[in-house]
């Protein structure tokens, strides 16, 4: 039989649904989540499902984050949402400063079962304030795993394990994937942190994405096969821990790689891959590592404009066919 | 009127507050003789805001400290072993030598931990409240802070949030005069910090902090009242810092006289006359009890000194629970 496909959104749902049902401990914070399910219906009959459980707050972001950090402290295991990604930085205090340290800081005594749940993403003319794809920003406050998935499947395996993982882990949801539909196994289905997957086989060139720089490199990779070019694609899943394992012994068969993602250049985690893998693997690239990414200025509105500063898939055929000298 | 207080109750608070006091000044020593790296804030003229509060508060119910915060985790039922480690950066530290005088915690005595950042503690301690609240105990979550924290946007959230939702919280200010360099008076655009609880609807409440039975009195109050369900308090315990924000502070900000006319209001000179008019406290008491807490001291220091340095390699434990 066929596997059921399901949108990433339902996905969402499916999983906590999935996971309040066996944890009486999980809640879900955040501005607008009861009225609508939240903005994007991603919490569509839990409120009603699990009542109390699903906890509309007022417009304040340090609170919210918080409000998840005191009560993952205190035997709870909250899912913060954030509203937009764009909004952490009104929470930067309570993400950085606090909960990716508390357990360090204070020597091991406590855990934080925290998920900061942030949808980012641009491609929607949501303008600089509600478009970005932050995620570089918390690969450098050591404390935190970071995941940021692509496919349905990922979305719910992975929001399952953030949930019951001890640690806390900050999940970048693309809001342009909500309605993007894919095979998903209907319940338990874990997919576990810091693991990549090789979603596409292929001996030429190994693409290292995530996100929507996902279904951007599939799409490259089939316009590739074309021309002869067979690329691996891997979807790194999570950022943090990364599955530098996965990375290395695709990269030892195809000697080349190119990093893809939305987020803007410089700084991105692009660079962070691209400096591991030429300290760790330099004897194995016949080409220098590249890496496909939008435009270093904030996510304009005009679509005309933002179409411009994002990466597209004519980006990854031409950084393909330059570490390929094709 | 105020609640009674048993005799044995009053002597145990008093005995607190000379602990907190001695090992404030312990710590001033040791970071003065070099023993202790970083900085330090001490809350040496505070003590009756500490341990009034405390002393309200059951085992399993929450704190948050800040920065100055050595006599709330005393307050608490903090180990003094465990604390100078920490202080002096050993092994055996509340830490493990990873936290330091603004980062002790214990878990276990519901110390959420002292805070490096100003306003820090305010969305940790909704958590707490939040999180009592889900589990339907009756525990009861407090939150000190300063009158500088007061200008934080995150006091300004969290009174919000707690009551609209009715936490079981306490936010105790200790309004110690000065914000680091800045006087409350040029920073805070009221008097009274309390009264910042009107914008939200909660009761505000300013007390002597000096006085340690009007603060557990107002404390008592204000527990009861969110161990009862009937949500937050904004408690103000007008004190004052006596030493500078930092050991090593050239405080150039006050007068040497403005000091010295606090310094006659001492919190634990006030108690201990309040203790000896009632006849609860004698001279020989007196100096049984400061040797005891000494010798306490004593050992505690000892403890510190002769543990082990962290291995350097022990900077790397600690991150994940599954890395």
């Amino acid at each position: 039989m066929p596997e059921r496909m399901i949108s990433c959104a339902v996905a969402i749902c499916e999983a906590l649904t999935e996971e309040m049902a066996r944890d009486e401990a999980i809640f879900i914070i955040g501005e607008d989540l009861v009225a609508h399910g939240g903005i994007f219906g991603q919490f569509k009959g839990l409120p009603e499902r699990f009542p109390g459980r699903v906890i509309d707050s007022p417009i304040s972001e340090s609170c919210i984050v918080g409000a998840g950090l005191g009560a993952a402290l205190t035997g709870m295991r909250p899912l913060v949402d954030m509203h937009f990604a764009d909004f952490v930085t009104c929470a930067m205090d309570e993400i950085v400063n606090q909960t990716a340290k508390i357990r360090y800081m204070f020597g091991g005594q406590v855990k934080v079962p925290l998920v900061i749940w942030a949808p980012d993403g641009a491609g929607l003319s949501a303008a600089a304030h509600h478009s970005q794809s932050l995620e570089s920003w918390f690969i450098h406050a050591p404390g935190l795993k970071v995941v940021v998935p692509s496919e349905p499947a990922d979305v719910k395996g992975l929001l399952k394990a953030a949930i019951r993982d001890d640690d806390p882990v900050i999940f970048f949801q693309h809001k342009k994937l909500f309605a993007r539909e894919g095979p998903v196994p209907e319940g338990e289905h874990i997919v576990p942190l810091g693991k990549a997957a090789v979603k596409r086989p292929g001996g030429s060139v190994t693409i290292l994405t995530y996100g929507s720089g996902f279904y951007m490199s599939m799409e490259a990779a089939n316009e590739l096969a074309g021309m002869g070019i067979e690329a691996e694609v891997i979807d790194l899943r999570t950022l943090k821990p990364l599955d530098f394992e996965t990375i290395a012994d695709s990269i030892k068969k195809t000697n080349r790689a190119v990093v893809v993602h939305e987020a803007c250049l410089s700084g991105g985690f692009g660079a962070e891959v691209s400096a591991r893998i030429n300290s760790e693997l330099f004897d194995y690239l016949d080409a220098p590592v590249l890496r496909v990414a939008a435009k270093d200025v904030p996510i304009p509105f005009s679509p005309r404009l933002e179409n411009f500063v994002l990466p597209k898939v004519e980006d990854v055929i031409k950084a393909v066919r330059q570490v390929t000298y094709r | 009127m105020k609640s009674s207080v048993s005799t044995r109750e009053m002597r145990r608070l008093y005995r607190t507050m000379v602990t907190i006091r001695k090992f404030e000044t312990l710590a001033g020593e040791l970071f003065a003789a070099g023993k202790i790296p970083g900085f330090i804030h001490l809350s040496i003229g505070q003590e009756a805001s500490s341990v009034g509060v405390c002393s309200v508060l059951r085992p399993d119910d929450y704190i948050a400290t800040t920065h100055r915060g050595h006599g709330h985790v005393i307050a608490k039922g903090g180990d003094l072993k465990k604390m100078i480690a920490e202080l002096i950066g050993r092994k055996t530290g509340y830490c493990k030598g990873k936290g330091g005088s603004m980062h002790i915690a214990d878990f276990s005595l519901g110390i959420l931990g002292a805070n490096g950042v100003v306003g820090g503690g305010f969305p940790i301690i909704i958590g707490a409240g939040l999180s009592i609240k889900l589990r339907h105990t009756d525990q009861v979550a407090v939150c000190f802070f300063g009158d500088g924290a007061s200008n934080r946007g995150t006091f300004h959230e969290a009174m919000n949030m707690a009551s609209i939702w009715k936490l079981p919280i306490l936010f105790v200010c200790e309004n110690n005069c000065y914000a680091s360099t800045t006087p409350t008076s040029y920073a805070c655009s009221v008097t009274n910090i309390a009264a910042r609880a009107a914008g939200y609807n909660i009761p505000g409440v300013t007390v002597d902090g000096n006085d340690i039975l009007a603060v557990r009195e107002a404390a008592g109050k204000a527990v009861d009242r969110a161990r009862r369900g009937e949500g937050p308090t904004l408690l103000e315990n007008k004190t004052y810092r006596r030493r500078g924000h930092f050991e090593g502070d050239p405080q150039k900000y006050r007068t040497r006289a403005e000091v010295a006319e606090w310094e006659k209001n001492d919190p634990l000179l006030r108690f201990a006359s309040v203790l000896k008019k009632k006849k609860l406290l004698t001279g020989e008491m007196e100096k049984e009890m400061q040797e005891g807490i000494a010798k306490e001291l004593k050992e505690a220091l000892a403890f510190a000194e002769q543990s082990e340095w962290p291995a350097p390699e022990e900077a790397l434990e600690d991150m994940f629970i599954n890395p």
